[in-house]
């Protein structure tokens, strides 16, 4: 009889445990995710975007900032071809990035972004951007990497300039080792 | 019914007792305490004077990393658990733990779980070197080989805890005698209910942050890694969930020990004892919701930064509420100082400080300043080592008389309460100063003004461990012998567990006591 009580309060204590596990590595993360697509949270910016066609605000005029960096180790020549662009919210603009593999052997790229202000990252589509998908540079090439992308119209007011940093990260190991999940990887997180 | 113990070594292997597993939690962690104690030795001794003298930095960094991980879940928490084991059951008036065989198993792999983390010591790239929290990518990119030993202790020393909690609130729930009503329970059964639901809850969720870094480093998923997508700030919000709830794992318990004893000693009934029961719960339920607090300076909206400065705060109140009682119980008691009184008073007098080192840490804005210096060594120093180690110490001479059936001496006690108390001061009181000067933590080598004040902190480290020397000899002195308790053994306290003849025996209460 007693016996049985302890078993029965056992097994709903490691139930709950278990689904704390659960919790901590297959909801907390989507979640943080989610909770960072929503408010901006990191300048994580979205995935893909389809252009819906929206007027041009022509009154106003943001200033849009590029930042190109390496990561630790990563040795490839990476910057913006211009640094500063004006844009009308509601316009497409189109802009590239360069980059050069200066060494001896083939290596993939990834470019992770970031946009400051957090406030403005939701309102920052990119229905183009080479962070999509990662980069095969062979040895000594070099490559000019689109990013096309629409400031929403909706922009709050008293944002007048974004920040749009990249980060490259030699990611060649990764990709030989983990070949099946290139693509689902890249897709997911622009 | 009734049987002795197994012959020999096997005893141990094989009890089932709640007596005998916790005597071995006590004794493994005061091993652990002494080790740990040793390589915080290792760190003050480095610190004595600028420059690298006894110690590389990546040596020193081990030493650090091992210090932590070792305090909490190797000296505090199994302490915490000993004690729980040996008196949970004589409060409650049950015979045994609910779940025995588990017990021994939940024991019994603590060990192997220290023994493969120490084992990373003499390893190629030594130790882990990133810090008891462990960051991401620190821990993962940058990480030494033996990561995986690490990651794989702390999923041991996880389900050991998880066990123990689960048998700790089965007994709770099920094993308590006739008339003992939950509110009847002695405050330290209280304590230790809830700090086992926070054990259930948030144990998985460390299991969890290091299974995702085992994933990261030997599987390709991308959790903590920003060049596959993840973030590594995700590590710190996971980390911090489980690892707030753990610091009130960390002094609920010692909340409970110390209620037991003012009373005793105050000669007082405990003052607010429901009030004591809810203010343990809120701050339970407080400690999820103020994780970030730790994390005020990764960039967060400032709604965020409000949300959690203001509920951190609010843990304020409850633990107000609670150092309130401990004062108006020994207000007009007719109080003695006995060794765990005076731990029991050191406690309450420099938890305080610790709490309110604490709420200065609290305030998001100054936070910026005071964020990973030694100032934050100091606070949190502050309130483990005068609140979870005094508790547990006074634990032990308060009840040793009760387990050994013998006396121990009260003179040597009081010689280590004052060397302890002293040398706690000197330690970690200074440590404000400097990390108010700025100097960081977690580094060998320092600015040349942050000296004087680190060489007091040295001399009062070394001085709190021959402390715990003159501890060790009174507690084997009064195994093996001395003048002989009585059963009550003080001066009328109140518990079931006075109740039971000293030495406590073998089984106690086979069958059930009335309770008032």
């Amino acid at each position: 009889m007693r016996l049985s009580e302890n078993a029965k309060i056992a097994t709903r204590l490691l139930a709950l445990a278990a689904s704390m596990l659960v919790f901590a590595i297959f909801v907390m993360p989507p979640l943080y995710d989610a909770f960072c697509e929503i408010t901006g949270l990191n300048g994580k910016t979205g995935s893909k975007y389809e252009a819906v066609p929206a007027a041009v605000d022509s009154d106003r005029l943001v200033t849009v900032q590029f930042v190109a960096s390496n990561n630790e180790n990563m040795p490839w020549q990476f910057r913006p071809s211009v640094v500063s662009v004006k844009v009308h919210p509601g316009e497409v603009m189109d802009t590239v990035f360069m980059a050069a593999n200066p060494t001896d052997r083939d290596m993939v790229g990834q470019a992770i972004p970031s946009l400051v202000p957090f406030k403005a990252a939701a309102y920052f589509h990119k229905t183009e951007c080479f962070c999509f998908n990662q980069q095969i540079l062979k040895a000594g090439e070099s490559a000019e990497l689109p990013l096309r992308f629409i400031v929403d119209p909706d922009l709050p007011p008293g944002v007048n300039t974004i920040t749009l940093s990249y980060t490259l990260f030699d990611v060649t190991e990764r990709v030989s080792a983990n070949l099946d999940n290139k693509n689902t990887d890249s897709e997911r997180e622009g | 019914m009734a049987h002795g113990p197994q012959p020999g070594f096997k005893r141990w292997l094989y009890t089932t007792n709640h007596k005998d597993i916790g005597s071995m939690y006590l004794w493994f962690s005061f091993a652990m305490f002494l080790l740990g104690g040793c390589m915080a030795l290792v760190i003050r001794a480095e610190l004595f004077e600028p420059g690298l003298q006894i110690v590389q930095p990546e040596f020193f960094n081990q030493m650090t990393t091992m210090h932590g991980l070792i305090m909490v879940f190797g000296a505090v928490m199994p302490a915490f658990v000993g004690l729980a084991n040996w008196m949970i059951p004589m409060m409650i008036g049950a015979p045994d733990m609910a779940l025995p065989r588990m017990n021994n198993w939940s024991f019994w792999i603590l060990p192997f779980a220290f023994a493969m983390l120490v084992s990373t010591l003499f390893m190629e790239g030594g130790a882990p070197n990133f810090g008891w929290t462990f960051y991401a990518p620190l821990s993962t990119e940058y990480a030494p080989p033996s990561v995986t030993f690490f990651i794989f202790s702390i999923h041991i020393m996880g389900a050991s805890s998880i066990m123990g909690a689960i048998n700790i609130i089965a007994t709770i729930l099920n094993m308590r005698a006739p008339g003992m009503t939950l509110m009847k329970m002695p405050l330290f059964v209280w304590t230790w209910l809830i700090t086992a639901y926070l054990l259930i809850a948030v144990m998985p969720v460390l299991a969890g942050v290091v299974t995702m870094m085992l994933m990261d480093i030997h599987f390709g998923t991308s959790f903590f890694s920003a060049a596959g997508g993840g973030d590594p700030v995700l590590f710190q919000h996971v980390f911090w969930f489980f690892g707030h709830p753990e610091v009130y794992i960390m002094i609920l318990p010692a909340f409970g020990i110390v209620s037991a004893i003012i009373p005793t000693f105050a000669r007082k009934p405990l003052f607010g004892y429901s009030s004591m029961v809810y203010a343990t719960a809120s701050i339970a339920f407080l400690s999820f919701i103020v994780w970030a607090h730790h994390m005020f300076t990764v960039g967060m909206p400032i709604a965020g930064e409000l949300f959690f400065m203001y509920a951190t705060m609010l843990i304020a109140v409850p633990t107000g509420v609670k150092v309130f009682n401990w004062v108006t119980t020994m207000f007009r008691g007719a109080m003695s100082f006995e060794t765990p009184m005076l731990f029991s008073i050191a406690f309450v007098i420099l938890f305080t400080i610790g709490g309110f080192s604490g709420l200065m840490l609290a305030i998001a804005p100054a936070d910026f300043q005071y964020h990973d210096t030694y100032f934050v060594v100091a606070h949190f120093h502050y309130v483990l080592v005068p609140g979870a180690i005094f508790s547990i110490t006074a634990g032990v001479y308060y009840w040793l008389p009760k387990w050994t059936g013998n006396m121990y001496n009260e003179s040597m006690g009081k010689v280590h309460f004052w060397l302890a108390f002293i040398g706690l001061n000197v330690t970690f009181f200074p440590m404000h100063f400097v990390g108010l000067a700025g100097m960081p933590r977690r580094i060998p080598d320092y600015a040349l003004q942050f000296a004087d004040f680190n060489q007091i902190a040295s001399v009062g480290a070394f001085l709190f461990g021959a402390a715990q020397i003159v501890f060790l000899f009174n507690v084997i002195r009064t195994v093996q012998g001395g003048s002989k308790a009585s059963d009550e053994v003080w001066d009328n306290p109140e518990g079931l567990e006075w109740t039971v003849p000293s030495p406590a025996p073998y089984h106690t209460f086979s069958t059930p006591p009335a309770v008032r």
